[in-house]
């Protein structure tokens, strides 16, 4: 008894002290960013070179549940830093209350758009696209001549309600179209093969061949080009130009260790982190690192227009959008 | 134990069953409490309840339509490895659904197996996306489970039944109409009903093989509440709507699935004689061949596209596999320490644990988290406890299926033996080692199998508790899908099946070695 | 006439010969120790288990090849001669159409059937409302109204008690009388031979030996006899 006892206090004795030495910063973000192949394991690395601190990533779903986890967790949320939202969800997130402006000097950014939010600091960024196999004879260069294709040709996408990209292209569509969006969703709908819950599943589906292109991002083929030294996947390049997705993370109001956020976020736009970004989460650096981007990325078409819907608007498009998109794909 | 400790168990059923009822009731008003408007049910939500009854009980009637005559061609023919191929046939049922859609796809794809034989004739690719898609996925996940219950109620049938036909000199069509449909009529709505339950909380087929938003089904739009909208109010309520068709189901069909359908000992041999004529050979010969077929060439593509990858895996994912076996092990003992006591009250007809034991069949497990997670939040780190909370959570969903194959042994015992061992005085622990164990040891080792997989391939609540250290398999397999490795997704999908069906086996297996029977 | 001609039935393993022959009309005891081989020569006869080995006949026509329902016999089993789900009149009805498709006079015949075993006013019940003295001879009726040449008693009244059984004996007897019918049960009670039948048949150790008067039979037991029944 007494030995157990001691054992009890010793271990008492070294987590207290374990944790009065090193500050620990909690950070929720979507599972792919903290997985063995994202960029998780390699920033936690980077960071806690530096910091002092024991950098602790939570996986919290994907990008659409980190948010619904961080409300349903609210002021209690043990989150000091949540990385992984994006510019659709930055207002609804901002109207919670739970983020704290974060001070964070943004002037190295190079993103195709101006960056004017103060709560979330942006750190990777890319434009939505349809990816297909090169050797595609008819790939589409606008909605409207995918729309002008034969009905076998397929696209798989993902639902909106489930999916970022899924979004993304609702919002891609009505900014690219407004009031011919109806139009354009109806054009589409003979050519979803189907709408998966999320990215994963329908790029799936396209890399088994089941469709001829899936909604992915521009950045895709560097994968399959750098990973795999495959070059047989491209990014078609749509004349109304590409809706980018920006993610960004934010500090928790409630953050016990705010010092150790902001030296976070300061770091999420060095070159340390953005260097990371590119062959992990195949995304754009928000913050293009001295050594350049990766040998590969040249190859990547570069829309000559970035759409973007106002974050302030975004709420309410959405909203519009999906209405849209659920009448024409119900009939 | 039989006289004296009877009533014990049945309060310990009783227990147990308000505790699960309570537990179920509790998450679905903590999510409730926890929301901010009240709820509106709008025209989609009409809409996705009724693409839910509508799919959930067309999958139900074809499975059963199809497990009838395969039962019967299994009941009547004997053929060589007939027990291995009834034991195959139950993978399915076993199998992790992302696992299995990948299967389907690669048959019933645009480039699947199918469409390769078709466009060999010259005939369009199969178009699997949609309404029929989810149905098809369906079928083949419970008509493993349909025709296991209906091939028991053929093997529950007397001999003296058959004999007795043959010697009034009936034809097929007499056995048919005297023997089999009587039959038929108690077992049938039992296994429909299942099965109308199991699909009604239909979520991952949906948004894969769905095709669009035409195919939402309430667990999706529970989803769908709670991470878009985040609409905990809505979330609850169709939660509890889905609860209140299950109850409804229930009381329309006014008998449970009490068949031990899944049981064991299904390959013996019955004293039926096949119909003569080629007709009824080539018709037996067809189905069986069609189910074989049907059920297992997916199985088989995930084996071959699973070959390469698998070889390849990281470490991190055999250690994840390593985590969901101790998931699947954990969840085996909390379903065992919940389905005793209640099978035991079952076997005395306590209506309070029907109750317990058919409502989790309809359960949303998202709601059923959700309501973990608020209640928990406040208390413990979500984190800590996320391997036990998905043990238990797993537990319950397997609890139905559990309780209904354990409650005619258990009964049987009581019926049996009670009053000899009550006579001779054995009690207690003696009881249990000389009496319980010997008797129920086939049935205990054949739940726990299937509890075991069951659990093992379940994303269910563990997205929600997960952080990044404590991935199982089943998110690993994402994880890999994420990170575009769709060649090692592949050998992990093989992987979750091969741990799937070895526990199943290992612990069917322990359970029936040297059985006294 | 029946002739078992050095006929051997295969009951999964379990072998039993027979090789006698008695004639038509005959009321025939089976008896013996459990696991002799009593059932397994009523279903060899019945077609539930092959003949491997020799020949049985009837009236000159061999057995082999003809299936049970075609067999020129009516077997009562020891349970499960009813089909629960149908009533009575329709239990009874099987005996003359397997899809109960019964014209006036085959649903006349019914009723006269029913008649003689005392039951007129039950045909409208379900199996589970009667008696077990009542099922049994719901069951005896079917036979009689199937009229085939042999009939075969599994120790079908075994469950009904002394009393009812010994009425149900004395019916069966009655029922016969007059007939041609050859009349084949087991038994395991010397005073149900006695009573009933003219020859008996002692099996044992898988050979079902010759017939015997029944009187004769038990007067001078042979040493297995007097073993089994105590004597």
């Amino acid at each position: 008894m007494k030995t157990l006892s001691l054992i009890a206090a010793g271990v008492l004795a070294t987590s207290t002290s374990v944790v009065a030495e090193t500050p620990v910063l909690t950070i929720y973000t979507y599972d792919s960013f903290v997985s063995d192949w994202g960029p998780g394991p390699a920033v936690e690395a980077a960071f806690e070179e530096t910091c002092g601190c024991d950098l602790q990533f939570v996986g919290a779903g994907d990008g659409a549940s980190l948010l619904a986890r961080v409300r349903l967790e609210g002021d209690r949320t043990d989150a000091d830093v949540v990385l992984g939202l994006d510019t659709n969800q930055t207002v609804m997130a901002a109207e919670t209350g739970l983020f704290a402006p974060a001070g964070t000097d943004l002037s190295g950014l190079n993103l195709p758009i101006a960056w004017q939010d103060e709560t979330f600091v942006p750190f990777d960024w890319g434009y939505f696209a349809f990816v297909h196999n090169t050797d595609m004879d008819n790939a589409p260069t606008s909605f409207e001549q995918l729309i002008a294709l034969p009905d076998d040709v397929k696209i798989v996408i993902q639902d909106p309600r489930s999916s970022t990209p899924g979004l993304g292209l609702l919002l891609w569509v009505q900014a690219a179209y407004g009031e011919r969006a109806p139009q354009i969703w109806e054009g589409l709908a003979p050519h979803i093969l189907t709408v998966t819950k999320g990215w994963s599943e329908a790029y799936g589906l396209f890399l088994e061949g089941e469709a001829d292109m899936v909604l992915s991002y521009t950045t895709s083929p560097a994968y399959h080009l750098i990973a795999e030294e495959d070059a047989s996947k491209t990014a078609a390049e749509f004349t109304e130009g590409h809706y980018m997705q920006i993610e960004v993370a934010g500090k928790v109001a409630s953050t016990d260790v705010p010092d150790l956020a902001d030296q976070f976020l300061a770091f999420m736009v060095s070159d340390a982190f953005q260097s990371i970004i590119p062959t992990t989460n195949w995304m754009y650096p928000v913050s293009v690192p001295e050594s350049g981007l990766p040998a590969g990325f040249e190859t990547l078409i570069t829309p000559e227009t970035a759409l973007l819907i106002d974050p302030q608007m975004a709420q309410g498009a959405r909203n519009m959008a999906l209405e849209i998109w659920l009448s024409a794909l119900s009939q | 134990m039989a006289q004296r400790a009877q009533p014990i168990s049945k309060v310990l059923g009783h227990a147990v069953s308000l505790g699960v009822l309570g537990l179920i009731v509790a998450t679905g008003v903590a999510v409730a409490l926890r929301a901010e408007d009240g709820a509106r049910i709008g025209a989609g939500d009409w809409a996705a309840i009724r693409f839910t009854v509508l799919q959930a009980g067309l999958s139900a009637l074809l499975s059963v339509a199809l497990a009838i005559p395969a039962a019967r061609a299994l009941a009547r023919r004997q053929f060589p490895l007939k027990s291995l191929v009834i034991t195959l046939l139950g993978a399915p049922f076993l199998l992790p659904v992302l696992v299995a859609a990948m299967g389907l796809i690669a048959v019933f794809g645009r480039t699947g197996l199918l469409s390769a034989v078709l466009s060999a004739f010259g005939l369009p690719p199969l178009q699997i996306y949609g309404f029929h898609g989810v149905v098809l996925a369906h079928v083949f996940f419970n008509l493993p489970l349909a025709t296991r219950i209906i091939l028991q109620g053929w093997l529950y049938i007397p001999a003296e039944r058959f004999r007795l036909a043959q010697s009034l000199g009936f034809g097929p069509s007499d056995i048919a109409r005297h023997v089999e449909r009587p039959m038929l009529i108690t077992v049938v709505p039992g296994a429909l009903m299942v099965i109308f339950l199991i699909c009604t909380t239909s979520f991952a087929v949906a948004l894969v093989l769905g095709g669009g938003p035409k195919a939402t089904t309430i667990e999706l739009a529970i989803y769908q509440a709670f991470r878009f909208d985040f609409d905990l109010a809505k979330a609850a309520l169709l939660g509890a709507i889905q609860v209140g068709i299950c109850i409804v189901a229930v009381v329309l069909t006014r008998s449970f699935p009490v068949s031990d359908g899944m049981g064991a000992g299904l390959d013996r041999r019955l004293d039926i004689r096949p119909p003569r004529g080629w007709v009824f050979t080539t018709q037996d010969a067809g189905i069986l061949t069609i189910v074989i077929l049907f059920l297992l060439t997916p199985l088989a593509m995930i084996v071959l596209s699973g070959l390469q990858g698998i070889a390849t895996l990281p470490p991190q994912v055999w250690w994840a596999a390593l985590r969901s076996v101790g998931v699947a092990l954990g969840s085996v003992v909390v379903t065992f320490a919940l389905v005793l006591p209640l099978s035991f009250a079952l076997s005395a007809r306590s209506r309070l644990a029907e109750l317990a034991t058919s409502v989790p069949i309809a359960l949303s497990p998202l709601v059923l988290g959700l309501g973990l997670f608020i209640m928990l939040n406040p208390y413990v780190d979500p984190r800590a406890v996320a391997l036990p909370v998905t043990a238990l959570v797993n537990a319950l969903m397997s609890l139905p299926f559990v309780a209904r194959i354990l409650t005619p042994p258990v009964r049987a015992l009581r019926s049996d033996y009670g009053r000899l061992s009550a006579s001779l005085g054995i009690t207690g622990l003696t009881w249990a080692r000389l009496v319980a164990w010997p008797r129920l040891r086939a049935p205990l080792g054949f739940s726990a199998g299937l509890a075991a997989a069951l659990s093992m391939g379940d994303l269910g609540v563990v997205v929600l508790f997960a952080d990044g250290d404590s991935a199982t398999l089943p998110l690993m397999l994402y994880r890999l899908l994420a990170a575009y490795r769709v060649d090692q997704a592949a050998g992990a999908a093989l992987l979750l099946l091969a741990l799937c069906l070895l526990l199943f086996w290992a612990f069917d297996r322990g359970g029936r070695a040297n059985a006294a029977l | 006439m029946l002739h078992f001609d050095k006929a051997e039935f295969d009951n999964g393993g379990f072998r039993l010969s027979a090789d006698w022959q008695v004639p038509a009309g005959t009321k025939l005891a089976l008896i013996g120790p459990s696991g002799a081989g009593k059932s397994t020569l009523l279903a060899g006869l019945a077609g539930f288990v092959p003949c491997i080995q020799g020949a049985v006949r009837c009236d000159g026509v061999d057995l082999a090849g003809l299936a049970p329902g075609t067999r020129p016999l009516t077997m009562l089993f020891q349970d499960h001669n009813l089909f629960p789900h149908l009533t009575v009149a329709q239990n009874v009805g099987l005996g003359l159409a397997p899809n109960l498709h019964l014209d006036a006079a085959q649903h006349a015949a019914v009723n006269k059937v029913l008649g003689r075993v005392g039951l007129e006013a039950l045909g409208d019940r379900k199996p589970s409302a009667l008696s077990g003295g009542q099922a049994s001879r719901v069951a005896l009726a079917r036979a009689l109204l199937r009229a085939r040449p042999l009939l075969l008693l599994d120790e079908p009244f075994a469950a009904l008690g002394p009393g009812l059984k010994a009425e149900m004996l004395d019916l069966v007897s009655e029922l016969l009388q007059g007939t041609e019918t050859t009349l084949i049960m087991v038994t395991h009670d010397p005073r149900d031979a006695q009573k009933l039948a003219d020859q008996t048949v002692f099996v044992d150790q898988a050979v079902a030996q010759l017939p015997q008067e029944t009187g004769a039979f038990f007067a001078n037991p042979s040493d297995a006899l007097a073993r089994y029944i105590g004597a």
